[in-house]
């Protein structure tokens, strides 16, 4: 090779630096460069481990080249190259910083070719995205990046832990296929469980990712979930916890998203969707669905960050995002609607569109492995994200009722960056073979024969017509003020609750303990002294000194006349 | 808002427009069911209207559980706020109402 292969984290580590220490155009050109050197430098590396070393007695590899890392090496490329359009105009430095770092520690995880390397990427992905949280510098953003933290930091720990477990277990770090065996496999994937927003570990995400800067959740919608996604497909393909895991991943958000207002917390339940449909994939194992889980990957960062970047356009133009203040907008950011539309589109799978070619994989693999309710329920969760996040958010954010408000398209950088994803949504779903000669398998997939695109096309015309039916009924649930409970419940509100109580118990129990203590111990003070005060005690009688004096007279006269009998 | 332009919603006609035609598609959906010979893999595939009939009752039912859902999911908006920011305000009030004071070098009346 004519070129030294350099981890793709080092450019971006780099551009971090140099986004810290320029401003105004010169940092803007750089940033984009950035990504696309990176890019086409990735494009030219071939396959294998091209940096190795040993640690202690462990054989480190940073970075390790194989198909499955390149698809993912490669869409993170395209979501930084996107989202650091997106996001030119911020003028925050710490964002910029923070951006660059985060993407570079994605890139940094998916080229780990050992755990410890995996590891370190891994919680740096957490300190570095909390940034992006915290730049709202709202009080709710900081408690949710506090919480967000907490959480990502917990799994990088646990999988240390598991880390260590399986060092000693099989004598090697290699991060390959683990499998739910030993303490080791079930810690690592429970550490990954907690990064791909697995049910009751989801609440993170739904907290944290609304409360986020407006270019900031563009970022974080890219990488953090779909690192934990390339971490499943490489160590625990096959495992069939996935199947059910996934399957529950796809259908419970859904419900959420229905009554949620916050349109970003609406997105943020469909990642969850989405993610669960990868984690189906992940689970049957078979070539198809493992192709299909990486490629749904590759097209929900496209898709979901156009959606994310749409909505993050109305939040920066009008300074609302909630369902139950929008509406009506489509008057004045038409351009705006028509990219969040593609973002619909694409993410409903409908034919011709990106979510389309990669979902139908998925779906296509449950049958043919006789996971009949498992393949119901993915029917089921394709049909309601068509309802939430296909039709209600381009509906409550630019139709519905007119809201009054009158914001223009967004500014142009961040147009653009719409316009190129909604491109690639539509290029992809088109064209999907440029898609699939990356994937990991060849399996020689068609999704455009007349049984899928029919079947698709009637599942989701049939689901608009509901959503149409509810709402001339009457019965589609409005907008509403207000926060669901959700399992984040049980860490923000009932144990803060109890622990609050319990300390309010054992306070109250050790403040009666002591005043009872103190009590007796005053009594028998009293009891002493009042035994004792009174001129006739035995320890408290007067004694003259006179008398003293006489009695060691009469003591050293004792000792004399000893010293005489002797 | 009377001088606005009228906006192309603006007009009922046109949403009925749209509507008429998305019950066109669903009929034509529909039809197109006894035209094209699917290949299935599962039986209910083979159900006579099968896909329509999930994707439409399948919406509904969804639509009616997370309306009852909200019967005991939902609280007021601020519900996790009025705890969470009060227990952050008492932790980073007085120091910042300090360093004020220091900075610009005044005194507190008691001092």
């Amino acid at each position: 090779m004519w070129m030294i292969e350099i981890p793709p984290f080092i450019p971006f580590f780099i551009g971090a630096l140099i986004a810290a220490f320029t401003r105004g155009v010169l940092r803007n050109t750089l940033m984009i460069i950035v990504p696309i050197v990176s890019g086409l430098h990735l494009w030219m590396v071939p396959e294998g481990i091209h940096l190795q070393f040993a640690f202690l007695d462990y054989q480190l590899s940073p970075y390790r080249v194989d198909k499955l890392s390149l698809m993912f090496g490669y869409v993170f490329h395209i979501a930084a190259f996107i989202a650091i359009i997106y996001s030119l105009h911020v003028k925050d430095t710490v964002q910029q910083v923070s951006a660059m770092l985060y993407a570079g520690s994605g890139l940094g995880a998916v080229f780990a070719g050992d755990l410890l390397t995996l590891f370190v990427f891994w919680e740096l992905l957490a300190f570095t995205s909390v940034f992006l949280i915290w730049a709202r510098r709202t009080p709710q953003s900081y408690v949710a990046g506090m919480r967000y933290l907490i959480i990502q930091v917990l799994s990088g720990v646990i999988l240390l832990v598991g880390a260590l477990f399986y060092a000693v277990e099989n004598g090697t770090l290699d991060f390959g296929y683990i499998g739910l065996n030993g303490i080791a496999g079930w810690l690592i994937f429970i550490a990954f469980g907690i990064k791909c927003a697995f049910p009751i570990a989801h609440n993170w995400l739904t907290d944290a990712y609304p409360e986020a800067t407006v270019t900031g959740t563009v970022f974080l919608s890219a990488f953090t979930t779909k690192v934990a996604v390339y971490a499943l497909a490489r160590s625990y393909p096959g495992t069939e916890l996935l199947v059910y895991i996934g399957a529950a991943m796809t259908c419970f958000p859904i419900f959420f998203a229905v009554i949620e207002n916050d349109l970003r917390r609406v997105l943020a339940y469909s990642l969850i969707n989405q993610v669960g449909f990868m984690v189906v994939g992940i689970g049957i194992g078979t070539a198809l669905a493992i192709n299909g889980a990486v490629s749904h990957a590759f097209n929900d960062v496209i898709f979901k960050g156009l959606l994310f970047m749409s909505m993050g356009a109305v939040l920066h133009m009008t300074g609302k995002i909630n369902g139950s203040d929008l509406g009506g907008l489509y008057k004045t950011m038409p351009k705006t609607t028509i990219l969040c539309i593609v973002g619909a589109a694409s993410i409903s799978a409908f034919p011709l569109f990106s979510g389309f070619v990669s979902k139908s994989m998925v779906m296509s693999a449950a049958l043919e492995e006789g996971y009949d309710w498992i393949w119901l329920m993915l029917l089921f969760a394709s049909a309601g994200v068509f309802h939430h996040a296909g039709i209600k958010i381009p509906y409550f954010a630019f139709f519905a009722h007119d809201s009054g408000l009158r914001a223009s398209d967004p500014p142009k950088n961040m147009l653009f960056a719409m316009t190129i994803a909604a491109c690639l949504c539509i290029a992809i779903g088109i064209y999907p073979s440029a898609l699939y000669s990356l994937l990991p398998y060849d399996t020689g997939y068609n999704p455009y024969d007349a049984t899928h695109v029919l079947a698709q096309t009637q599942l989701l015309f049939f689901s608009a017509l509901a959503f149409v039916w509810l709402n001339l009924k009457g019965m589609y649930p409005p907008e509403l003020r207000s926060t669901n409970l959700d399992f984040d419940w049980i860490y923000r509100r009932a144990m803060p609750l109890v622990f609050q109580n319990m300390f309010s118990v054992i306070w109250k129990v050790d403040r009666m303990v002591r005043d009872m203590i103190k009590e007796k111990l005053s009594h028998s003070f009293a009891y002493l002294a009042s035994k004792n005060n009174r001129l006739s005690g035995l320890l408290s009688r007067n004694h003259p000194s006179g008398s003293m004096a006489m009695w060691i007279a009469v003591m050293l006269g004792i000792y004399l006349l000893l010293s005489f009998v002797k | 808002m009377k001088n606005e332009k009228k906006y192309l919603f603006d007009d009922p006609k046109n949403v009925k427009r749209v509507l008429y035609i998305l019950y066109s598609c669903c009929a034509l959906l529909v039809i197109l069911d006894f035209v094209i010979h699917r290949h299935v893999i599962h039986s209910w595939e083979s159900l006579w209207g099968f896909y329509p009939l999930y994707g439409f009752v399948g919406c509904v039912i969804l639509v009616v559980v997370a309306t009852w859902m909200r019967s005991f999911l939902m609280r007021d908006e601020d519900y996790y706020e009025n705890i969470e920011l009060k227990n952050l305000g008492e932790t980073t009030k007085e120091p910042l109402t300090k360093n004020i004071a220091s900075k610009t070098g005044g005194h507190h009346v008691d001092d």
